[in-house]
This record gives C-alpha cells, structure tokens and sequence, in this order.
C-alpha cells in the first residue's frame, strides 16, 4: 500500500507537472520558455491590456459562453427531469443520443454541422458556435443534474400535490430549491467547457474568434509565447475558481438532500 | 396573390393543430409515458436536428464530389476509392487506430492504481478530495495544457534544456522529439480522468465481504484481486477504455502540436480537405471512415468482454 501512496503522489505530479509551468514561465523576464529563468517581471501581464483583438475575443467568448451555459442547462433540466422520474418507451435510446456527444469525437461534430450551415447558406457566427457548444455541454449538464434529481424524494412532491398544489407550483416550490445547487454546478461547468472549447469554434466561427481561437493563432509566433502564458496563468486560474465554486455547489446540494457523498462530476 | 392564398390557407391548419394540442393534453398530461416524452422533447429535436441530422448529411455527404466549388450531388464511391487505394490516406488511418490505441492502453493502465488506491486507501473523508484534485487540470484549458506539453517536450523545451544543463544528456531526447511518442503523452495526460473515474465507480460498488470471504476462503491477496476485484471492476475498465479510444481518434490539436510530420492523425487531414483544400465531400469520407473504424474496434471489444458485462445495465 505504501508504493501505491507512491505512485498517487508520482502521478499527481504528472497531472500538474504542465499547469505548474504556466505561472513560472508567465512571471519569467525572458522571451525563451527553458530553464534557467532570468527573472521576476510582470511585463507579459500589462502586454495583454493592450491587445485590442485579444479583449474582443474575450468578450465574444463570454457571450458564448453564457449563452451556451443557460441553453444547455435548460435542456438539461428537461432531460434530467425526465430521465430519473418518468419511464416511457425509447427512453434509453433518446437519452443515448442526447448523450452521444461525451463520446463522439468533437472534430465529427464540428464538420457535420459546418456542411449543414454551409449547405443551408446560412450565414457562420457566434451564434453557430452556440448551437455546437450546446451540444457538447448538454451530456455534462444532465450527468450532473441527474445526481440532483435522482437524490429527490419523489413523495415530497407527491404532498405538496395531495395537499393542493398544482404540477407546476409543487416543481417550482418544492423540487427546484432543492436541485437548485445541481443547476447552478451545470450552469457553471457548462460555462467553463464551452469557454475552452476550442475544434467546434475553430470550425464554426465566423470573422469574430473566441479565445482559444484566437490563441492557437498566436501560438505560431514564438516572440507571442510569454504573453500566452500569462494568459494561460489568469485562465487556469480562472477555471479553478469556477470549479470550486462548482464543487461546493454540489456538495451543498448533496448534503441538502441528505445522501452519501460519492465525490466528483462526470 | 399566391403568397396570400397559402398564407391563409396556413392559418387555419395552425389553429386545428392547437386545438388538437388542447384538447388532447389534458389526457395525455395523466399518463407518465406523456408527461416524460413532453419533457424530453426539447433536447432530444436539439439532438436530432443538431447531432443527428447533421451525421446523416456527413454519410450522405461522403457519396458526393466536389471539383473547387462546383459540388456533383450523384452518388459515387469515389472517395472512397480513392481513401482506401491512396497510401497517404490509408497510412494516416492506421496511424490514428494505433496512436489511439497506445494512448488507450497507456491512459486506462495507468490510471488503475490511482483509482484502486482512492477506493481502497484513502479513508472515506477524503475521497472526494481526491477525485476532486484528480479533475482539476482536466478543467483548464485543453488548449494551454497540449501547449505546455510541447512547451516541456520539445527541441529547446523544458526537459530538453534541464536534462542537457544538468549534464545528463548531451543532446535532446528524440524519442519523444516531436513525434507519435509525445503525442501519446499529451493525449494520455488530457485524458486521465475519464479513465480514473469509471474504474473508480466500479471499484466503488463492488462489496467488500466478498473480498473478505475470498481470503477467508484461502486465497492469496494476489489471486483474491484477480479473481474478485479484477472481473468485479470490469465493467468500468471498459467504459474507461471506450471513452478514451472513441474520442482520442479524432484528436486534432495534439497531433498539430506536438506530433511533427510523422505524428499528424487523421483529424488533421480532415480539417485540410474542409478549410484548405475545398473537397468537403473527401474529408466526409474519411470522417466516416473513422467512425467507422473506431465502432468496428469498439464492437469487437466490448464483444470480447461480455462475460463480464452480464448482469449489468
């Protein structure tokens, strides 16, 4: 049990090894990423204020992101709703194919729907990167809101029907606080996969670039990279945030719902 | 006039159809089959319009040609032809099997231990803890994360310049310089916690006195493990093995950067036949060969282990 301690803490490593670098590279006064480094500078992070394209593209992510985050959770509700408290027909094969994107390569994904828009003249923008990040968030939504549903008490709902409430208002005073805490870990995964996503809107986007568009760009330019990872340093960070807020989203609603903790999403 | 003849015929059709709608809900609305098919409605027409249609336009896509812009919409197998008789084409196909492959068995044997560790070490408190430092770098940047790796693997990379500062080496490791190897990797690395977690899943639900009941019985550790637990945390090996293989196929950054000439995988030449050399019909053909490959694999294998997902579902 001892070197398997080992080998955890090894692969910890492995896992982080990366990330690690990005802040230590992002401070280091040298436009060459290798060790040794030269020195403290915050030069890299002022550089990125004044980049016009970069703060568009940043913005257009947001906008993605955002939207992409509320569609997909309120498709995930649906689904989530309907796959743990009612049984019909064909349920296993709907539910399939509305999870099929965890699974599909997302470059199949991305050139299906670019001949259909294509194919259909319609016209490529942030609103067809939407469509796509919907798509690929909804799986994660429904994984995660299905853990919230699937802890409910269905005879609560059952009594605040038998003492007069109606099929809506029983949902929305009884069951959406209580799965509250599932919504707001979905609204905040989806935000963070759709900002990263990067094949989909590589594919789909129009003139305007979302942030990881815009930073594959840059990764040509050698002279480009320490500003990137500076960048990099505010995005992991950034996901980390969000992801803890996530977490403790979720634990919350675990514990409100009063079931074992079985840990993690997916 | 003929615009208004249709529209008004239209008006009417959309108010039967209300009423139809009205008067059937309320008896529907009783029925649990009604009530979960109305609430799975909006995503699953997302799905069919958006995932589904758009797959079955890709297959039907591939049957057609395209010379510069003009697209010749009659069925032929020509690009098919001419995927399969075409050595580029059928070496990059090969070379996406075996590089998904070596990143499945890689990613799936490595992350064995961390989940057995997690489900059988680590007291009950601090499992979510683990799991939860486990999926954290997954969560940022896919983008960064592959950068970084060519960042430490490549020519004046981290590694490289360490190992050659320190005097351990006195030129940079080729083997895992640009090509296939550090492609497995960076894509072993973006892929560790969806093999981690189902294992863990599974190891999670297997009984602990039937562990007990094994060494009672006689067994050694080492037999108990792979007579109980082994076939006991199948189920999630293959779900873990399927969800690395099926998506690491159509990989598209780690090969561009970090795989050099003789690492690119088939995702690559899908996006050149699409944005660069405008034969959208050949990159379908090979998108749905891929697919193809990759659900032939995947059959196989789950047909290779269905002793152990009797029982199951």
């Amino acid at each position: 049990m001892k070197s398997l301690r080992l080998y955890a803490i090894l692969y910890l490593i492995f896992l982080y090894a990366p990330i690690a670098l990005l802040p230590i590279f992002a401070f280091n006064d040298g436009t060459v990423i290798a060790f040794p480094l030269k020195g403290f500078t915050l030069e890299w992070f002022k550089e990125l204020l004044t980049i016009p394209a970069l703060h568009a593209a940043v913005l257009n992510s947001l906008i993605i992101a955002v939207s992409s985050a509320l569609i997909a959770t309120c498709l995930g509700i649906c689904a989530a709703r309907a796959g743990t408290r009612f049984a019909f027909p064909g349920k296993k094969g709907i539910l399939g194919l509305i999870m099929l994107p965890l699974v599909l390569p997302e470059i199949i994904v991305a050139v299906s729907l670019l001949v259909v828009l294509l194919q259909l003249g319609l016209p490529l923008g942030s609103w067809t990167v939407v469509l796509g990040h919907v798509l690929m968030c909804t799986p994660f939504s429904i994984a995660i809101l299905n853990s919230a549903f699937q802890s409910l008490d269905v005879s609560l709902e059952e009594a605040a029907i038998d003492l007069g409430e109606t099929r809506w208002s029983s949902f929305r005073l009884i069951t959406l606080p209580l799965v509250m805490p599932g919504i707001i870990s979905s609204l905040l995964i989806a935000f963070t996969i759709s900002l990263d996503e990067f094949i989909i809107a590589f594919f789909l986007t129009g003139t305007n670039p979302t942030l990881p568009v815009y930073i594959w760009g840059q990764l040509r330019f050698p002279q480009k990279i320490p500003v990137i990872m500076a960048l990099g340093t505010i995005l992991v960070l950034a996901s980390v945030i969000l992801l803890a807020i996530a977490e403790y989203f979720r634990r919350r609603g675990v514990a409100r719902t009063g079931q074992a903790d079985a840990g993690g999403f997916l | 006039m003929i615009a208004s003849e249709t529209g008004s015929g239209a008006i009417p059709m959309i108010k039967l159809k209300i009423n139809i709608k009205i008067k059937a809900w309320p008896r529907l609305g009783r029925s649990e089959a009604a009530q979960g098919y109305f609430l799975v409605a909006p995503p699953f027409l997302y799905a069919l319009l958006l995932l589904a249609a758009p797959l079955a336009a890709i297959v039907l896509f591939s049957f057609w040609t395209q010379d510069y812009l003009t697209l010749d919409t009659t069925l032929t197998l020509k690009n098919y032809r001419e995927a399969l008789s075409d050595p580029l084409y059928g070496e990059l196909l090969l070379r996406s099997l075996v590089i998904s492959l070596a990143v499945t068995a890689a990613t799936v044997l490595t992350a064995f231990p961390i989940a057995y560790f997690i489900s059988f070490s680590v007291p009950p408190s601090r499992k979510s803890m683990w799991i939860f430092l486990i999926t954290i770098p997954f969560w940022s940047s896919y983008l960064m994360r592959v950068f970084l790796w060519k960042v430490i693997l490549g020519y004046n990379g981290v590694l490289n310049t360490t190992l050659t500062g320190l005097g351990i080496i006195d030129e940079p490791l080729s083997f895992i310089l640009y090509n296939a190897n550090a492609v497995v990797i960076t894509l072993a690395h973006a892929y560790a916690p969806f093999a981690i977690l189902p294992i863990y899943v599974a190891l999670e639900k297997i009984d602990r006195s039937l562990l007990e009941a094994s060494r009672d019985l006689g067994e050694s550790r080492v037999m108990t493990f792979l007579r109980v637990t082994l076939p006991l945390a199948m189920p999630g090996v293959v779900a873990a093995v399927l969800i690395v293989f099926i998506p690491t196929i159509g990989d598209y950054v780690t090969p561009r950067l970090v795989g050099g000439p003789n690492g690119l995988m088939i995702a690559n030449m899908i996006q050149t036949q699409f944005l660069k050399l405008n034969n959208a019909p050949m990159g379908a053909a090979l998108a749905v060969l891929a697919m193809a490959m990759v659900t032939a694999v995947s059959l196989v294998f789950l047909f290779l282990n269905r002793r152990y997902l009797k029982g199951q579902k």
